[in-house]
């Protein structure tokens, strides 16, 4: 039975689901207005909102100080990088998962999972020590490196749960058509799970984009990402608050594009399995 | 060519053995029909032959080739799934093609036999349609589309039928068969309803627990059931299987009659039982007949249309020189 919803309870529904999105959407929407104002104004009690002198100084002092590009660029390396490098160990062990399961699967799963429940900071000396030792420290490819290992446990997850969602029948037909299993997996699988692979590389670029510890603690100068072009503003000696908001702002702008373009991949990625 | 022979064939998945060591040989150009309850290792037989999966010991010959360790993709036989599993992302065209394009044949030659295979299962509207927009009957046609061009040594089905409904499957049923007395090609399809092994095999395969029961024509197990699950699972309605003093009067621990070799009359039999539920199909008439004193219920049937009412006495007298008997094992006497 359908239920009935009066057009006064959608309203009510309506307000209320744009009044928490208003509320999630506020720190984003306030650092872009902060971004815009002068350090004075951006300070200023009462807060200003949107009546004060717009200026795009905050850009212009933020891009002589520092080299936007360059931090972008490692950004988008290690992002990159990390995805990349990430799906193909991600395909091959989640086709053999989902297609070939073993006893123990559904455990080697889990203790994937439970990697994501330890702190990271639990592994920093560790890792860091490693680091020195092979002379990875302030490098894209360590970091890339790294990256992809965190967020290896998420793509084979997610990745399992979309190749699980095609029947083996149709990959064992084409075996009995004369498919190899790099045909299978060319030919077959992969058109099949375009989907679920697109999702999960967006996924994970944004996860990447926006990883902080790591990218924080294991750079320096010449590999360090836009996390660092930020926090790079937020220094002891006085808060910035108009520039820090601004070097946000050119920080999250190239996801928040991406994320905005592909919104309908990601929801059916992250909501896959749940819904059919 | 497509001879088959299975060597002292086992498949076990872990402990558990699902086909203990078994011979058989499909000579080339018959259509052999796999038949058993489910779980009786059918499917798995038909998928140790087809490659998909290993065999845990034993040879596989295929014209005389040992093909135990070849992959499927090289054993040169097709397959019909019971799901279908045509490619959803391609065109009937493409998936009809797909066996041809993993061959490496030439694409002139590909479209040359797509369209005579179109041709011949009535596909040649759709062929630029995608599965997703194509009934039942005609994803099934594809998917034989898609088995017949390459021209394989045998065919393999895998319930082929279960999945349409009954109109469509007697259609299919009819088309199978017509499509082996053309190509005269080794065809072994698995099911597990007797009727469309029956009506379509040159040879049945009784399978029960993994275990051959009988090899035979239809019409060899029909009349000579070697024991007596294939004498309960040939033949529709089922046998009926009688013990106690009725079948120690034939010497046999159990003794079996078929519903249709029995007649009925109202007033004097062999037998005698109260009707309990009647089936009329207009052609011939069931009598499920209960407190015989032989067996729960026994099952009869007549020739057109009689009318006993539920709850009226009847005499049954079966016809002597078809009652099977069987020992205590369950195996026939002869």
């Amino acid at each position: 039975m359908a239920r009935s919803v009066t057009t006064q309870r959608k309203t009510l529904n309506t307000l209320i689901a744009w009044g928490i999105g208003l509320l999630i959407f506020f720190p984003i929407l306030w650092t872009i207005l902060t971004s815009f104002k002068t350090e004075a104004q951006a300070i200023a009690d009462p807060p200003v909102w949107f009546f004060f002198d717009w200026t795009l100084e905050n850009y212009r002092v933020v891009q002589e100080r520092s080299n936007y590009s360059r931090f972008l660029w490692n950004s988008v390396i290690i992002a990159g990088g990390s995805t990349i490098l990430g799906m193909m160990v991600a395909i091959p062990a989640a086709w053999s998962m989902a297609f070939v399961p073993s006893r123990r699967t559904k455990d080697i799963l889990l203790w994937m999972l439970s990697t994501k429940m330890l702190p990271a900071v639990g592994v920093l000396y560790p890792i860091y020590l490693i680091f020195i030792k092979l002379g990875l420290l302030d490098s894209r490819f360590g970091l890339t490196i790294v990256l992809m290992l965190i967020n290896l446990p998420i793509m084979i997850w997610m990745l399992y749960t979309y190749f699980k969602e095609i029947p083996g029948e149709i990959l064992e037909a084409a075996r009995m058509d004369g498919a190899g299993l790099r045909q299978e997996i060319l030919y077959v699988l992969t058109p099949m799970a375009i989907p679920g692979i697109a999702s999960t590389m967006l996924l994970n670029i944004i996860l990447a984009w926006n990883e902080a510890f790591w990218t924080l603690n294991l750079t320096a100068a010449r590999a360090a990402p836009l996390t660092a072009f930020i926090a790079s503003y937020s220094s002891p000696e006085g808060l910035f608050y108009a520039k820090l908001s601004a070097a946000s702002t050119m920080a999250i702008a190239p996801i928040l594009i991406i994320g905005w373009f592909s919104q309908k991949q990601l929801v059916r990625g992250l909501t896959f399995g749940a819904v059919k | 060519m497509g001879r088959i022979v299975l060597e002292q064939v086992t498949k076990s998945f872990g402990d558990v053995t699902v086909i203990p060591p078994l011979d058989l040989t499909i000579e080339d150009g018959e259509f052999t029909v796999f038949v058993g309850p489910s779980g009786c290792g059918k499917s798995t037989l038909l998928r140790l032959i087809a490659g998909l999966e290993d065999v845990t010991s034993g040879a596989i010959r295929i014209d005389g080739t040992d093909a135990t360790s070849i992959p499927p993709a090289k054993r040169g036989l097709a397959m019909v799934f019971q799901s279908y599993a045509l490619y959803p992302h391609m065109t009937v065209r493409k998936n009809i093609a797909f066996p041809l394009r993993m061959a490496g044949m030439d694409k002139a030659e590909q479209d040359r036999r797509v369209e005579q295979a179109a041709d011949v299962l009535n596909l040649t509207d759709y062929l630029d349609r995608r599965p997703g927009q194509l009934s039942g009957g005609q994803r099934q046609r594809v998917a034989i589309g898609r088995a017949i061009v390459r021209e394989p040594s045998a065919f393999l089905f895998d319930e082929p039928l279960s999945n349409l409904d009954a109109a469509l499957r007697v259609g299919m049923r009819l088309e199978i068969s017509e499509m082996h007395n053309r190509l005269k090609t080794t065809m072994i399809y698995v099911t597990h309803d007797q009727v469309e092994a029956m009506t379509m095999a040159d040879k049945i395969v009784v399978l029960h627990a993994g275990r051959i029961e009988q090899v035979g024509s239809p019409l060899e197990l029909y009349r000579a059931p070697k024991n007596t699950f294939v004498a309960g699972f040939i033949g529709s309605p089922k046998m009926n299987l009688i013990t106690g003093a009725a079948a120690r009067q034939h010497d046999a621990h159990t003794i079996g009659i078929r519903p249709e070799h029995m007649s009925v009359s109202a007033s004097e039999g062999t037998w005698s039982g109260v009707v309990g539920v009647s089936e009329h199909l207009g052609s011939d008439t069931f009598f499920h007949v209960h407190d015989t004193g032989l067996a729960e219920t026994i099952t009869v049937r007549v020739d057109g249309e009689i009318s006993f009412k539920h709850g009226d006495r009847i005499y049954l007298t079966p016809r002597a020189d078809v009652i099977h008997r069987f020992d205590d094992k369950g195996d026939r006497l002869s």
